[in-house]
């Protein structure tokens, strides 16, 4: 019998709103400490939590784009725990009442989401700690899948698969380093078939890297200890990106007893069908659906399709482009290849590229009705990334434009028949290597220009 | 000079100038406050205007907010509370902070980390609690009104035992905003006067919503002073038989002749049952409490007040800091609140406790469906010697007996001096009304001041 993980993963992720959950400052990332807080942020006394519509209308966002149920009625609860970072003593939580429940992402089902605070941040050096509390408050969607996972590979498809579709709501900005996705993972084993065994969760899972290597190591983990006849205990640990391993950090024993009850300070959380309708026109083509229209419409290839939808902005400038160049294959190739190759290399975004979609479109359809060929297009859109000038400009300035004109071409092929009288005699004759040649001397007599293609056509026609 | 605050507000604002009404309180605490001990601070550069005192877990700029506990130090708030904004805005002087029971959490203002407040009637003597400094500075005629707060009854039991008027308004009437919070789902601010048309007056002042505050209410403020002299006639009060029949001795006939005052002035007094007003103050302690444990948990020396000397490692922080900081009945009140939220016990406390708090805000549907207003004495006795309960808390918890109904239930209810125990402690008649019902209170509570006019006898203090 072979061993299976069952896992199920909590995904953490950053509402997108200016301002806090519960009070109005500031979320940006990265301002100097303490500097975007306030008397209800630090818990002051007599300061009091309101809610933020925003982070609702996200949350609720995020919910409808994994078709979660939403209830109309939500509660939101006091999880009380003392810590430094954490300024009222209790953290702000939807507990028994959450927001919303049951939905799926692929075959991994959603138990649900809910809303709640981030605490600050706890930093250590030594034996001193500082904290910074710019980040209590910050609202959070908490995203609780069922444990139908199965590998490491299927947690980060899984992950990937939310954060993409986070980011194309605008719900998320998907960025781990700055903490906005974060991630813990509840890991157990058992024997193919058998009922679930006990779990570990692991926490400070914040790249797609450590939640690999976590899984993995901790499954690897609970197989050796059961294979060695021990037994699983459960327990929160910690994973170490340095080693790569987990490590206890602490027992059921010592878990909280958080005494969860509804937070007198906030009403339930009522919100109507109708607001719930109004958001639900505002989410937007979700990355499967739109991959999925692009193998349909455009008759692209699933890998092709995958590729183009990884993000919203590089799907939009995509469209754009299949919309300004008129060829939807031609601009899957552009900006698979060509595009995405250029922005890695240069590590920039798309909303700073100098290829606009209307200027690649543009590029494309020069290609198209064969005003310039392959070679000199790639080099058209290097000039294009570096210089932000128009395709035609560029072609003009290079002198990279192509002769098309089949009348033009058979005047040239002419010419080159006459002055190589012999070796068109020893072609015709049967050398047939001597093709090669002949085409040489065409594109020799054009300065390169001739469309190679009709160059080959016209000269075989006249060399009979 | 200190005569002018004998007078009712709106005759006082015309015999003098702001300046010389907030001398005149000023003159006052300085000659009366060291013997009774109401004011934790006194603002001496207080500026001209009607003089207010505020109950000192009320957040004010400019001057401390102890919450007469040690565990806050030298805090000052960056923000005033709502009510206190609102009562500056409209001309108002806050001229001194008020003792009370650390964090409200007490009934005589002996659990005050800062010594006790003494009664203006009887300085061996509690003034009740926990608003007492805030009933003594307006009993000892040292301010014409006083904020106070309510969880259980700590505006009207101080309001009773020191023979003034005192106000708990419907939950969300005033914004919360600013109020160190003990029990967010039953804390209201409330009000302290000599007079019921000062009540109503300064209510129209600091009632209303407020966007720093979710559980403010959007109802519309009333004009409250509209029917103090429209009288009672043919209005129906129900008396509470469960509150009522325990009564003995002078209690009792105080009560009765108030009753009878009533009756005299053309109202309607019928019994009424309310089957589970007896389990209020169970039902308070452990709601209370239990909200008390987690809105306590922000004094944790990590950003403001006291953090122990002593502490070296975060364990120590909290531990050192909160058991230094804190006084025992804090702390027992914690312990409890904590308990009755631990997981295994939720259902049997919180869990039951809530749901027996919708039994009885049914109850008192039930009852308000027959009747314009229920009444009950506001206290069971007169006040107690200092001392006499500090080592019993659960009979210092039955002080609460008739006021916490209210709370729980998120009703109004007024208290107004209804006469005297053995001719020389005040006691006081407690009159409740559905929710936001105030203005029609105040016209009962107007009718029968206007019958008795308790409110111009003046303790000792002052003659």
């Amino acid at each position: 019998m072979t061993w299976e993980a069952v896992i199920g993963l909590e995904v953490h992720a950053h509402l997108s709103t200016d301002t806090k959950i519960f009070c109005a400052c500031a979320t940006a990332f990265g301002a100097p400490p303490n500097t975007q807080v306030c008397p209800v942020c630090l818990g002051y006394p007599g300061a009091l939590p309101v809610l933020n519509r925003r982070a609702v209308e996200l949350a609720i966002r995020a919910a409808l784009a994994t078709g979660c149920t939403i209830h109309e009625r939500s509660v939101f609860a006091r999880k009380n725990y003392f810590y430094p970072d954490l300024p009222k003593g209790y953290q702000i939580s939807q507990f028994d009442r959450p927001l919303a429940t049951g939905g799926s992402i692929g075959n991994v089902r959603i138990l649900r989401i809910h809303m709640e605070e981030d605490a600050g941040k706890s930093i250590h050096h030594g034996e001193v700690s500082h904290v910074d509390l710019n980040r209590a408050g910050t609202p959070l969607v908490e995203i609780v899948s069922e444990p139908d996972i199965r590998s490491a590979e299927e947690a980060d498809a899984y992950v990937t698969r939310l954060r993409q579709i986070l980011m194309y709501t605008e719900v998320c900005d998907g960025n781990m380093e700055e903490g906005s996705l974060r991630c813990d993972a509840n890991v157990s084993v058992r024997r193919t078939g058998a009922s679930l065994g006990t779990r570990a969760e692991i926490k400070n899972l914040n790249s797609f890297r450590y939640l690999r290597s976590a899984i993995d190591f901790e499954i690897a983990r609970q197989i050796a200890i059961l294979e060695s006849g021990g037994t699983i205990t459960q327990e929160t640990r910690l994973y170490d990106p340095a080693s790569g391993e987990t490590r206890t950090m602490r027992s059921k024993e010592e878990a909280h007893d958080y005494r969860y009850f509804p937070d007198p300070d906030l009403l339930p959380l009522v919100v109507d069908r109708a607001w719930i309708d109004e958001i639900a026109r505002s989410v937007p083509e979700l990355p499967q659906v739109r991959a999925e229209r692009y193998q349909r419409d455009f008759a692209l290839s699933g890998k092709d399709a995958e590729a183009l939808v990884t993000s919203r902005p590089l799907a939009d400038y995509f469209e754009a482009t299949v919309e300004s160049s008129g060829n939807a294959r031609g601009a899957a190739n552009w900006v698979r290849n060509e595009v995405l190759r250029v922005l890695n290399e240069q590590k920039l975004d798309l909303a700073g590229y100098r290829v606009t979609p209307g200027k690649l479109g543009r590029l494309i359809r020069l290609i198209d009705s064969g005003a310039i060929g392959g070679k000199a297009a790639k080099e058209v859109f290097d000039d294009m990334s570096a210089s932000g000038h128009d395709p035609e400009q560029i072609v003009e300035r290079k002198g990279l434009g192509q002769i098309s004109d089949p009348a033009v071409i058979r005047e040239a092929a002419r010419r080159v028949i006459e002055r190589n009288a012999v070796q068109v005699e020893q072609y015709r004759a049967g050398k047939a290597q001597l093709f090669g040649f002949l085409v040489g001397q065409l594109m020799k007599e054009t300065r390169g220009k001739a469309n190679a293609e009709m160059a080959n056509a016209i000269l075989r026609e006249l060399l009979g | 000079m200190s005569e002018l605050l004998n007078l009712p507000w709106h005759e006082a604002k015309t015999a003098a100038t702001a300046r010389e009404l907030v001398d005149a309180s000023l003159c006052a605490i300085d000659e009366r406050n060291p013997a009774l001990n109401a004011f934790l601070h006194v603002a001496r550069d207080a500026a001209g205007g009607m003089p207010v005192a505020v109950k000192d877990n009320i957040v004010t700029t400019g001057m401390p907010t102890t919450c007469a506990s040690r565990i806050l130090g030298s805090f000052v708030s960056p923000f005033d509370a709502t009510a206190v904004a609102r009562l500056r805005q409209s001309g108002c002087s806050i001229v001194g902070k008020t003792n009370l029971d650390e964090f409200a959490m007490g009934s005589s203002t002996e659990h005050s980390a800062f010594g006790t407040a003494r009664n203006p009637w009887d300085p061996t003597r509690v003034p009740g609690g926990s608003s007492g400094g805030s009933a003594v500075a307006v009993a000892a005629r040292m301010v014409p009104a006083a904020l106070g707060s309510e969880t259980g009854g700590s505006v009207r039991q101080p309001a009773a035992l020191c023979g003034v008027v005192g106000l708990k308004p419907t939950y969300g009437r005033i914004s919360r905003n600013g109020l160190v919070a003990f029990g967010s789902s039953v804390d209201q601010i409330g009000i302290l006067t000599k007079t019921v048309r000062e009540c109503a007056e300064l209510l129209g002042v600091i009632a209303g919503p407020d966007p720093l505050d979710s559980t403010s209410s959007f109802a519309p403020v009333d004009d409250y002073a509209a029917d103090l002299d429209a009288g009672i006639r043919g209005l129906r009060f129900g008396v509470v038989r469960e509150a009522v029949s325990q009564l003995e001795g002078e209690v009792r006939a105080n009560f009765d002749d108030a009753l009878a005052v009533l009756r005299g002035a053309g109202a309607v007094i019928e019994e009424v049952s309310v089957p589970t007003i007896g389990y209020a103050i169970a039902v308070y302690y452990i709601v209370a409490n239990a909200e008390a444990s987690a809105n306590l948990s922000r004094f944790d020396g990590i950003r403001y007040g006291h953090r122990s000397a002593r502490a070296k490692t975060i364990r120590e922080v909290y531990f050192e800091s909160r058991g230094e900081g804190f006084g025992d009945e804090v702390k027992r009140r914690i312990m409890l609140g904590t308990f009755a939220l631990s997981s295994g016990y939720y259902d049997a406390y919180y869990g039951r406790a809530q749901a027996v708090r919708a039994r009885l805000r049914a109850d008192f549907d039930a009852a308000f469906a027959r009747f314009d207003y229920l009444l009950t004495p506001t206290t069971p006795e007169a006040a107690f010697a200092i001392g006499a309960k500090t080592d019993d808390p659960l009979a210092m918890y039955l002080s609460d007996i008739f006021t916490a109904p209210a709370n729980l239930v998120g009703i109004p209810a007024i208290a107004v001096p209804s006469g005297f125990w053995r001719g020389k402690l005040p006691l006081s008649l407690q009159i409740m009304g559905p929710r936001f019902s105030e203005r029609a209170l105040f016209r009962a509570a107007s009718a029968f001041e206007r019958e008795t006019g308790y409110w111009r006898e003046l303790p000792p203090v002052c003659t």
